[in-house]
Formats: structure tokens, C-alpha cells, sequence
């Protein structure tokens, strides 16, 4: 891979080793990726040492990772390489100090969250739901800290969690996903900025949903999100991600990691709905979406379910997975993933059974319309080890229009014969005489399409949360908009 | 005049099937159109629907004086213009209240109405799922389906009734019922007859039309209306087959077969 070799060069070159100077008061990082650029992530963020030198060990394996094979190219998406060279990895928001609360948020920023309707404020408040806004990599508000520290959750920036919760990050974070796992973790573990941190204690049963809206802005900034969140014994939480992105020429590349770890008889519940830039209709400036997920059931009786609706980005490429390593635990995936236009999914999940008597369900939708291309791609494994372990997969497509493809791709490795593993796929096609019998009873022919398109997706809107379903339905049916001609 | 269709010509893929249709339709009539297979009959109410594949090639369709042929299928809906499908369609993982409150205030936005909330729709609902004898539960159930056919055709009759169409097209309504059904139906269809509204018979056999007793019978063969009378007409036809209006017998479907 070209760009991976050009930045293994410039380092072994040191053209940069002496080269570039440590800006600490700069805003914005130079284009590139050295050790030294790490250095002043780090530095900026204050971190201890622990998370620089975690961070040079994950620099290390993704040149090794680029240099040797480049990026994963076994995924069915097609992309013209990313130059890693020319992204800037540290922005932060023009403002020096940090705000305390929402008054001293910059009104413009909040004005953006506007448009995007997400009124901070107002809709937490209403909602009940703490929202910790991630906007270009720095925490810029957080609210409802108070709440959740009278029952001791833990929820903050991830910056915070390393400034104040040291501990708990140095024993959790790449507990999940090494910083070795696969390129584009490591280069997130070598160049995170923030994210979130989520902690419940033992026998805790989170008081609300936890929200946060990540959203990209500033051009030509790679977004490098980081989500930590650990359930201890007995704690349950249900945590919700949306995202949406403006309009933007350049393609932009996103690669964040979110770790679960969920011990004995915890309960997560992970909610996203993604909206990001799918490109223009000729598939232009959209974002590469290349993000690690997953979860580890690592006491008994635990359980981690991930729903996803994704609707945006140009490239999805996706696995929200889940290590039953307890006995006794569930992990379950729910999924939509919609493409149109030229925009390319490929995501799916692995569920990865070790302990006795574990269970997983996947339920996946794919809709493609335009020249989309979808596929599922899942892992089924059941360890030796897993006596009794079941699994029930389901993946359905959804084709509207002639030109788009839906691609399934189930890998299934069972080595214990007491196990059950069912997979069940179908394929079908919005009929016409579907969208003329909806028309023929006054509807028009994209409320037609949108409620074909919902019923089929109802087995995984039913698992979100009441307001992020509503939200799904309106996204669809905006992101399908003239799919039908 | 409500419907008003004039030297109405109609293709499929280059394919004739409606060769000239003359019929005229007031409000609080009920009219027949029979038929045998291939007549044009199912055409003939897919195309009046909105149904894309059909070329009109030659004539002229008004509905209230408006040029229907115009109008695209949902705005026909909206205007009052219902067809009952012959084979109702699936809409898998839908429920039939979800698309039926969708469907009722779309109309209702239409005509100027106010959408009818939850609760409204439900009492709504109630009433008429009575009058063709459905149970509550089946509001639930997605659209059509694993429907048995006549819970097929009882879910057109109800969606009539809730939909209150200017004027009703039963296409077939009648295939696939058992007598009971038959004449469950029957009454539903029987009870929305109404002095503004007018409604469409199209079927294949007369026994419908002992139950639904129309003001004019119509028979269709070869895209052409070929005899148009009263009530008495299908009895005829039921006595004696097509093949005396037609000139040709039938034998391939079933029909007594008569002596042309």
C-alpha cells in the first residue's frame, strides 16, 4: 500500500523526526502522521504516560500493518486509497478554555446542533437523556454529569476519563479491541482525540439513556472517536449514538473504535443510527466510514446487543461483534443498513461463542437502492469449549431498482456438536404492485415506498429506543427519497 | 354523470385489449360488467385505477367531469375512485391499521377533512370491520398477509367502508368465496350502497348479482361492450352462457356452455 509505505519513509527519512515542532498552542495539527505527531496528541491532551506509550505501540503495528499488506481489502467495497499523509489528526474548537456549561458553548456551535435538531439543551432536558456532544474530536458540552454521579455512572468525555479516571482506563481500554486487531483500529489507537467514556458500578441500573452526537466539521480532519463503556456486575446501561455530517467535497475518512465490556450479569444495549455524507448522486465527497465495534460478554449471564441503522456514509464497512465468554451470555446484532445512490455497505457482525450455554441472534436488513451496493458479512463461531451454545441469524435484502446488488456473505465455524446454529436469508424486490396497490388507496408513491421499506425493517426498529425509531423512520424515508422513479 | 367513458382504446405492449369501451356511470348506480376470460374486464378496472402498463391509445375517461386518465393512481384514490383487488396485494410486516390510517387521511387531507387521531380511527374502525364480519385482532395483522382468499376480499370490502369512496370498482370480488363468504360480502357491499356513491361490479359469474342486484348489467368481449340491459341481462347470461351474446362458446373455464 502506497500511502502506508510513504508514511513508514517519511519516518525511517526523519524528515519529520526533527523536522516539525510541537505547536502546543497551535489548533490545528499539520497534515501527517509521524511519532511525533502522536507526541503532541498526547501532549495536547495531557495524558499520562501509560497512553502515550499505548499509543506508540499502536503506531508501530499499523505501519507494520501498512507496510506489509495495507488496508484490508477483503471487504466488498471499492475506494481509491487514502493518503494518510495529507490528513490533519488534532483539531480542536477555536475557543481556548473549555466551557463549563452550555452559556459559555460558542453560539454558532450550538446553532449548528440547531439545524441538525439536536437542541442540546432543550431536547436533553425533555428526553431525559444526557448528551455528551463530541464535536470535532473535543468534548464542547456535557450535561447531566450530576445526575448519573449521584448514582455513581461514570459518563464523560474520553480526555476527562483519562484525566480523572486513569485507572479505569488502563485497565480496560484495547481490552476488547488490541491496538494490534486490524489497520484501521490501530491507526484509531495510535491517533484517537476523544470520544466517550461510560462507566456503571456494580448492581447499578443506569438512570437514563446515554446519547452522544458525534459530528464531523472541520475539512480534511480524520475522526478518530473512541467509545469505552464498562457494565459492571449487575449494571445496566443503554447507550445511543447518532451522527449526521454537512455537505463536503473531499472524502473523509472516519475510523472510530467502540469497546463493551460487560461483566457477570451486566446488560448493554448499544443504539446507533448513522447518517453521515453518502456522497452526492454521483457518489462524491462522501464519508469512509471504517469503524471497529465490539463488545465482550466477559462475566456470565451478561448480555451486549448493538442495533444499527445506517444510512449514510459513502463506505460502511461495519462488524459489530460480541465475545461470549461467559457461560450463560447473549449477544445480539439488529441491523438496517441502507445504500442508494453509489454508496457501498458492507457490514454484518461476528458473535463469537466461548463459554457454555451462550446465545446470539442477528436479525439483518439490507435495502439497496440506485447503484448501491450492500452486503452482509457475519462471523458464527463456536469455540470447542461452548457446550450448548445456539445461534439464530437472519439476513433479508431488500432490492429497489434494478441496478443495485445485495451480496450475503455468512461465515459459519462450529467446532462443538452440541451446538445450534440456524441461518436463514431471503432476497426480494419492492414489487410494483406493492406501490400501486398502496397508491390506488390514496398514497403517495414515496409514502408507499417508505412504508414498505418500514415494515420491512420493523423486526430491528422495534429493538431502538422509542425516539431514535421514530428518527430511523423519518431517515429512510429520507434517504430513499426518489429511489422509485 | 360521475364516470364517463368514451371510445375508450387500451394497449399492453403493443397488444389491443380494449377496443372502443362506451359506459356511463351516475351516482347511486350500481352497474355489472361481465364477461368471459380475456374480455378485458380486469383491465378495463386496472387501467380506470391508474395502473401504469396500459396504454390508452384512442378515447376519453372523466371522472366528475375531471379528465381522469390525467390523474396519477393516488390522486385518483384521493378523488374517490376505489378499487377492490381482484388479487389483494401483501405488504409484509405492515399492520392493516398502520396503512389503513395512513391510506383514510390521506383521502381525508384530500377532501379537505381532518385526520381522524388513534382514537377516532379505531372507533371508526370497529364499526365497519362489523359490517363484513372481522375481528378486532385483525387490525394487527400485516396487510393481506396469510390471509385465507376471503379474508382477503372481506379486508377490500372493509378498506371501502372506511375509505368511503365517490365510486367503488369490485374486480373479481366474488372469486375465491365460498357461499357464506359470498354473501357476507355481499351485504357489506350492499350496505355502502349510497345515492351519491356508484359502484362497479366487474365478475365473471352472475351469482354475485343475486346478492348485489345491479341497475344495469354490461357485457364485455373483445375490449367491446357488447349488450348492455337491466338486472335481468346476467340471468341471462347466467342461464345461457356467453357464447349467444358472443358468438363463440366457452367451455375453458367452467361455464355452462351454451349453444351459440
Amino acid at each position: 500500500m502506497s500511502s502506508g509505505t510513504q508514511a513508514k519513509d517519511l519516518v525511517d527519512d526523519g524528515e519529520y523526526k526533527w523536522g516539525f515542532v510541537t505547536d502546543i498552542e497551535s489548533d490545528v495539527a499539520p497534515a501527517g502522521l509521524s511519532e511525533d505527531i502522536i507526541r503532541f496528541i498526547s501532549a495536547k491532551k495531557n495524558e499520562p504516560e501509560f497512553m502515550l506509550e499505548w499509543r506508540l505501540k499502536a503506531f508501530r503495528a499499523w505501519l507494520k500493518m501498512a507496510a506489509e499488506e495495507g488496508e484490508p481489502d477483503w471487504a466488498h467495497v471499492k475506494f481509491t486509497p487514502i493518503d494518510y499523509q495529507a490528513i490533519s489528526y488534532y483539531a480542536a474548537p477555536k475557543k481556548k478554555d473549555g466551557p463549563k456549561s452550555l452559556d459559555e458553548v460558542d453560539p454558532e456551535l450550538l446553532a449548528t446542533f440547531e439545524k441538525l435538531g439536536i437542541p442540546l439543551a432543550e431536547r436533553a432536558i425533555l428526553a431525559g437523556v444526557a448528551v455528551d456532544a463530541v464535536f470535532d474530536s473535543v468534548s464542547v458540552a456535557t450535561t447531566f454529569k450530576e445526575k448519573l454521579a449521584e448514582v455513581g455512572v461514570i459518563f464523560c468525555s474520553f480526555s476527562d476519563a483519562v484525566q480523572h479516571h486513569p485507572e479505569l482506563v488502563r485497565k480496560y481500554l484495547g481490552s476488547v479491541v488490541p491496538v494490534a486487531d486490524n489497520f484501521f483500529a490501530a491507526l484509531n489507537s495510535a491517533v484517537f482525540t476523544d470520544g466517550s467514556f461510560c462507566y456503571i458500578p456494580p448492581g447499578v441500573r443506569c438512570p437514563m439513556e446515554l446519547s452522544t452526537y458525534f459530528r464531523i466539521n472541520t475539512a480534511n480532519t480524520g475522526q478518530f472517536e473512541r467509545t469505552l463503556i464498562v457494565a459492571d456486575e449487575g449494571a445496566y446501561v443503554s447507550y445511543l449514538e447518532g451522527c449526521t455530517a454537512p455537505k463536503r467535497d473531499e472524502n473523509q475518512l472516519h475510523a472510530a473504535v467502540v469497546e463493551l465490556v460487560a461483566h457477570e450479569r451486566a446488560q448493554i444495549k448499544y443504539s446507533t443510527v448513522q447518517n453521515w455524507y453518502p456522497g452526492d448522486k454521483e457518489g462524491r465527497g462522501g464519508i469512509y466510514n471504517f469503524v471497529t465495534k465490539r463488545g465482550k460478554c466477559a462475566g456470565a449471564h451478561s448480555k451486549i446487543s448493538w442495533t444499527q441503522v445506517e444510512t449514510g456514509s459513502s463506505i460502511t464497512w461495519k462488524y459489530p461483534s460480541v465475545i461470549l465468554q461467559g457461560d450463560d451470555s447473549v449477544g445480539e446484532f439488529y441491523s438496517v443498513a441502507v445504500t442508494n445512490n453509489h454508496q457501498q455497505a458492507d457490514t454484518g457482525t461476528k458473535m463469537l461463542h466461548i463459554g457454555k450455554n451462550t446465545s446470539s441472534t442477528i436479525v439483518s436488513k439490507g435495502i439497496s437502492a440506485g447503484q448501491g451496493q450492500n452486503s452482509y458479512r457475519g462471523l458464527v463461531y463456536v469455540a470447542p469449549g461452548a457446550e450448548g451454545a445456539r445461534n439464530y441469524s437472519q439476513c433479508d435484502s431488500l432490492l429497489i431498482g434494478d441496478k443495485c446488488g445485495a451480496h450475503t456473505f455468512p461465515y459459519i465455524d462450529v467446532r462443538n456438536p452440541t451446538s445450534q446454529v440456524e441461518h436463514e436469508a431471503s432476497t426480494s424486490r419492492i414489487g410494483e404492485d406493492q406501490i400501486f396497490y398502496c397508491r390506488q388507496r390514496g398514497l403517495t408513491q414515496e409514502d408507499a415506498v417508505s412504508l414498505i421499506v418500514n415494515g420491512f425493517c420493523k423486526q430491528v426498529f422495534r429493538e431502538l429506543p422509542m425516539e431514535f425509531a421514530v428518527e430511523a423512520q423519518k431517515l429512510l424515508s429520507v434517504t430513499l427519497e426518489g429511489a422509485v422513479g | 354523470m360521475l364516470l364517463r367513458i368514451h371510445d375508450l382504446h387500451a394497449e399492453i405492449d403493443g397488444k389491443p385489449i380494449l377496443r372502443g369501451i362506451d359506459l356511463e356511470v351516475g351516482a347511486g348506480e350500481v352497474h355489472a360488467v361481465m364477461g368471459p376470460n380475456g374480455s378485458g374486464k380486469s383491465t378495463l378496472a386496472q387501467l380506470l385505477a391508474g395502473r401504469e402498463v396500459y396504454t390508452v391509445t384512442r378515447g376519453e375517461v372523466t371522472f366528475d367531469g375531471k379528465n381522469l386518465l390525467e390523474m396519477p393512481a393516488d390522486l385518483r384514490a384521493r378523488e374517490g375512485l376505489f378499487l377492490s383487488f381482484q388479487y389483494p396485494i401483501e405488504l409484509p410486516g405492515i399492520a392493516n391499521s398502520y396503512f389503513l390510517k395512513a391510506a383514510v387521511n390521506a383521502v381525508r387531507r384530500h377532501r379537505g377533512l381532518s385526520e381522524l387521531d388513534a382514537v377516532d380511527f379505531l372507533v371508526a374502525a370497529r364499526a365497519k370491520m362489523k359490517l363484513v364480519g372481522l375481528r378486532e385482532d385483525f387490525l394487527h395483522r400485516s396487510v393481506n398477509e396469510g390471509f385465507s382468499g376471503g379474508e382477503k376480499k372481506r379486508n377490500e370490502i372493509f378498506q371501502m367502508a372506511m375509505l368511503e369512496p365517490r365510486l367503488a370498482i369490485l374486480d373479481e370480488t366474488d372469486s375465491g368465496l365460498d357461499v357464506d363468504a359470498l354473501r357476507t360480502v355481499a351485504e357489506g357491499v350492499n350496505s355502502l350502497r349510497s345515492p351519491d356513491r356508484a359502484i362497479v361490479v366487474i365478475t365473471h359469474y352472475q351469482r354475485l348479482l343475486d346478492y348485489i342486484v345491479p341497475d344495469k348489467t354490461h357485457v364485455l368481449a373483445g375490449g367491446r361492450i357488447v349488450r348492455s340491459g337491466g338486472a335481468e341481462l346476467a340471468r341471462e347470461v347466467e342461464e345461457r352462457g356467453y357464447g349467444w351474446i358472443t358468438g363463440a362458446t366457452e367451455s375453458s373455464d367452467g361455464m355452462p356452455v351454451a349453444a351459440a
